[in-house]
């Protein structure tokens, strides 16, 4: 290991939120103008603010819009209004001085380790003795000694983001930003990798004021972060943001620990309503309505299996009808991320009630776990006539047609007009499997046409 | 040992270099007067690789600059990508007696003009499908990997020379391969044509083929033979195998496989001459460009830099604008010459294109009747495949164009007529695709599909039904194509043929442009070239398109 320290450039006690930010976002926002004049809004206005000596999560239901707020802030991506301030100043165009994670490695697989880790210098106009000794130094550091001359794909995952940690680090940068680094990595290589990362944060081994982590696991974000920004979606604007009074290292089985992550699972189930805060967190800065967005004018349908649906209320029905949803993934062994959509369907369709992160399944939710295979379709059916409108146009639609099709396109276009193009079709692929369960309608990707069921 | 090889092998490049450059700065010599001893083959060898070689480099250098100026800018990409789909339909033959004569007007009284000549003819055989590969790679890259780079600051060339062109590296190699195999079949074709009244020869394997079957010389044929398929053998070897073995590393996938080997590159690999030239030249210089970019770079960021930009824009207007007007007013010429057509001869067009469109299809049709059940018993035996591969590789990359004058001298030896001989000549140069495509798409159906047909019993029709017809059908979809736009491109050259100081030929859109070629006939000469380009590009958008999405999406074979 290196015995390089890195003296932190500004005191903690006077970082928080009474230093100066090294990166600020300002009404962030991320719209799409259709061509009829209306827009799309993916990112409501956001302000955020990256302090130094912190590490900040920002955790959301996949989809939700984390990597483009990310994206927006290293300036790969153009916000559509707003402004994101370096240092007080107004970025350009060309990213600021920060080094990016990225879920998918994002290696180069023609370059060998060393190679990847040197590029950036080189980028920077580093000459090449300078740009040996810096990338071997920060290879050892992360651990990669004697892989210099590998190839990524030699190496098993977590090595490979390893090179991607040697990589953002090399260049020095002032902030790290990490877009669910650990989320490809099986569990116990990704709890290696995040103890390793929280050493080297802790011990200053490594180059960097601040970090901004963006996440799906809620554990993740309570085991890492200072701070921690809730995001809700559609569209999405910041739902809570606080700082965790917790000391590190922190362990998953203390009580602090569990009232936490069971309160973001609270506010990630029901965002629309007001939870109280456990006493280990303390709120980061006092939020205007600003970031409170207007209601959406859309229903937007939850990515789930009807079939996961049907499953989920059979456990629950065998938990005695009411369960706490943190609990429930843990035995289950599914991230929120794959649970709460299920749950949100299973409540938008009236099988379930959600407060205060418990599940409370209906009668009609026992109706279905108890029913058999033609039995539960009748009564999915019957709730997606009564609860989706966009089922229940698209039924209508082909009833009303003589020969019982519909081109996909027609609904498309609808959609087109509330979501972004790819969220629009995956509304749509959820729509078609769901209108495919309950036997409304079927699909035929050829031609690309709804066809009404026979009865 | 390794260094031996390599010292020996640069030798004998730049022997053949100089030997070649002799002859292009010689005077002109319309017709070179081509020796039938076997002797003189080597030599004739590396002149026709060398026209290649030079051919290729051109294609290589246009493509990456096609398409990189079609990726960063959409707006170019929005003129450029279909004309990239026009050009590739235009029939490469079409072009011979224009670039020729200008060719041949540019340089006079050198032999460079005519050589310049067929190298630009096999320039435009084969530099649209790397161009097309190119700008597909570049739009392909991967979010991250893109985002990678910019967020790091990478400069243009070290973009181009650690992202870009790694990426496209493979795409890059196949399409290279491709496009080397059918430029022989040009290379053969416009190394000996008649233009009027005047005959052109270049030296080489084309010209000795053709002048040996025309002389009726069996022995000179079967050394031209010989040497064509030894050529075709040692391209494979010390080039193209290693340059596949070599590509290897840019694969994108993630977990190790097994990867091609090569000899060639092992040996290369060892020798210590390329490996300090490495040192001393490449890499310095690589170095010093990164940094002078890089320093360019960081000085351009710190001073507002809205100025040269808007310059460049305007250039670059200027520049789009230019090249649209000439090309309009090409086009307006064009028309202009065309409209002195009567009516009667385009009657005679239109019947000419249906018949060069029944002899393409019914080629194609006996194509697949023998290449399918063939490729798929060579596909699903093993055995089979391992000796038939390589022979079928051979056997598919010796251009029709070499064998052509081989094959009419035995079809009329036997009695048989022009007609027949134009589609044996469209067959010889097409099936070879499908019959590779099937192959390939037999070796790939799963073996738990193949276990389950089993279990099911299906045996004979229902097993070819069931299972290899959908199976093997984006594969054939993909041999089709090719093999549609080689036969009717192989047209030209198979309706009307020079043989023996007579002129052979049958009623067709080929024969057409041919006749307009010698005759130099410039109005037929366009208008038939118009009309083949576009049944090639109707036939492509309405056919073969439609059947592509259908393999894409029903017929996929999804793991």
């Amino acid at each position: 290991m290196s015995q390089t320290n890195y003296t932190p450039l500004v005191n903690d006690a006077a970082g928080g939120e009474n230093g100066e930010p090294i990166l600020e976002g300002r009404g962030l926002e991320k719209f799409y103008l259709q061509p009829d004049g209306g827009r799309v809004q993916v990112i409501s206005p956001t302000d955020l603010k990256i302090m130094p000596g912190k590490i900040l999560a920002l955790l959301g239901p996949s989809g939700c819009g984390k990597s483009t707020l990310l994206r927006m802030l290293t300036g790969l991506s153009r916000p559509s209004a707003g402004e994101v301030l370096w240092h007080g100043q107004r970025l350009d165009g060309a990213p600021p001085n920060v080094g990016i994670v990225f879920q998918s490695f994002a290696l180069f697989p023609w370059l060998t380790v060393f190679e990847n880790v040197e590029a950036p210098l080189e980028a920077r106009g580093v000459p090449a003795i300078e740009r040996h000794k810096r990338a071997l130094h920060i290879l050892d550091a992360v651990g990669l000694d004697g892989f210099e001359n590998a190839y990524p794909k030699e190496l098993s995952g977590g090595m490979k983001q390893r090179v991607g940690f040697a990589r953002a680090l090399v260049i020095e940068p002032e902030v790290l930003f990490m877009d669910e680094p650990f989320s490809a990595l099986d569990v116990l290589t990704a709890e290696t990798l995040r103890g390793e990362l929280l050493e080297l944060w802790h011990d200053r081994k490594i180059p960097t004021r601040a970090i901004f982590i963006v996440t799906h696991n809620i554990e993740e974000a309570v085991v890492l972060a200072d701070r921690v920004i809730v995001l809700a979606s559609n569209p999405a604007h910041i739902r809570e943001d606080f700082e965790i009074m917790l000391p590190q290292p922190r362990s998953r089985k203390s009580e602090p620990f569990e009232t936490l992550v069971d309160h973001i699972y609270r506010v990630l189930t029901q965002p629309e309503v007001r939870h109280e805060a456990p006493a280990t967190t303390k709120p980061a800065e006092i939020r205007t309505g600003a970031t409170t967005p207007a209601p959406p004018r859309y229903l937007r349908l939850p990515h789930a299996r009807a079939g996961g649906m049907a499953g989920f209320l059979e456990i629950l029905a065998d938990h005695g009808g009411h369960e706490d949803l943190h609990r429930l993934s843990h035995q289950l062994m599914l991230e929120a991320d794959d649970l709460l959509p299920i749950v949100e369907a299973c409540a938008l369709l009236g099988f379930v009630s959600v407060a205060e992160g418990e599940a409370e399944i209906t009668d009609m939710g026992r109706a279905v776990a108890a029913a058999d295979i033609q039995k539960r379709k009748q009564l999915v059916r019957d709730a997606l006539l009564a609860h989706v409108p966009l089922l229940c146009q698209m039924s209508s639609a082909l009833q009303a047609k003589a020969d019982g099709t519909m081109p996909l396109e027609f609904f498309q276009d609808l959609l087109d007009e509330h979501f972004s193009d790819d969220e629009a079709r995956r509304q749509l692929e959820t729509a078609i499997q769901w209108g495919r369960y309950a036997e409304l309608f079927d699909y035929d990707s050829v031609t690309g046409r709804l066809k009404k069921s026979q009865p | 040992m390794a260094d031996a090889v390599v010292f020996a092998g640069l030798l004998a490049i730049l022997y053949v270099l100089f030997a070649s450059g002799r002859i292009w700065f010689a005077p002109f010599t319309p017709v070179a007067n081509i020796s039938a001893s076997p002797r003189a083959l080597p030599l004739y060898a590396a002149y026709s690789l060398v026209r290649m070689a030079v051919a290729y480099g051109l294609s290589m250098l246009f493509a990456l600059a096609y398409g990189l100026t079609a990726a960063k800018s959409e707006r170019a990409a929005k003129i450029m990508l279909p004309l990239l789909d026009i050009l590739q339909s235009i029939p490469v033959l079409s072009f011979l007696p224009g670039v020729m004569l200008a060719m041949v007007a540019l340089f006079p009284g050198r032999q460079l003009g005519l050589e310049l000549g067929s190298i630009l003819l096999i320039f435009t055989g084969q530099a649209w499908n790397i161009a097309f590969s190119f700008y597909a790679s570049l739009k392909g890259i991967p979010r991250e990997l893109d985002e990678a780079a910019r967020l790091y600051r990478f400069g243009k060339w070290q973009r181009f020379s650690e992202l870009e062109l790694p990426f496209a590296a493979i795409g890059l190699v196949w399409n290279s391969m491709m496009s080397v195999a059918g430029g022989w079949f040009f290379l053969m074709a416009c190394e000996m044509f008649v233009l009027g009244q005047s005959d052109f020869r270049l030296p080489g394997l084309g010209s000795y083929l053709q002048v040996a079957a025309g002389a009726g010389d069996t022995r000179a044929i079967l050394w031209g033979m010989a040497a064509m398929i030894m050529v075709i053998v040692l391209l494979d070897q010390l080039v193209w195998r290693p340059a596949i073995a070599w590509s290897d590393k840019f694969k994108i996938e993630t977990v190790e496989g097994v990867p091609p080997q090569s000899f060639v590159l092992n040996v290369l690999r060892r020798s210590g001459i390329l490996a300090a030239f490495y040192r001393v030249a490449i890499q310095p210089l690589s170095e010093r460009v990164t940094l002078a970019v890089a320093a360019r770079k960081t000085s351009h960021t710190k001073e507002t830099n809205d100025a040269p930009n808007v310059a460049l824009e305007w250039l670059g207007r200027a520049t789009g604008a230019i090249v649209l007007l000439a090309i309009a007013w090409l086009a307006y010429r064009a028309l202009l010459s065309m409209a002195e057509l009567g009516q009667r001869e385009l009657i005679v067009l239109a019947r000419d294109a249906g018949l060069t469109f029944v002899r393409v299809n019914v080629s194609l049709l006996l194509g697949a009747l023998w290449a399918v059940p063939a490729g798929v018993w060579i596909g699903t035996t093993p055995r089979v495949a391992k000796v038939a591969q390589p022979l079928v590789q051979v056997a598919a990359s010796v251009p029709a164009t070499a064998l052509f004058p081989v094959l009419l001298l035995l079809l009329i030896r036997a009695g048989g007529g022009m007609g027949l001989a134009a589609m044996a000549l469209m067959l010889l140069g097409t099936q070879w695709y499908i019959l590779f495509n099937v192959i390939a798409g037999a070796m790939a159906i799963p073996t738990d599909l193949k276990e389950a047909t089993r279990v099911f019993r299906f045996t004979g029709w229902e097993r070819w039904r069931r299972l290899i017809l959908p199976a093997i059908f984006p594969y054939l979809v993909t041999g089709m194509l090719t093999a549609s736009g080689g036969a009717w491109n192989a047209s030209i050259v198979a309706e009307y043929f020079h043989f023996q100081g007579q002129t052979l030929s049958v009623r067709g859109l080929g024969a057409a442009i041919s006749r307009a070629t010698d005759a130099g006939n410039l109005p037929v000469l366009l208008a038939a070239t118009i009309v083949m380009s576009l049944i090639v590009v109707t036939m492509n958008r309405t056919l073969w398109q439609r059947l592509y999405r259908l393999a894409a999406t029903r017929y996929k074979l999804e793991t």
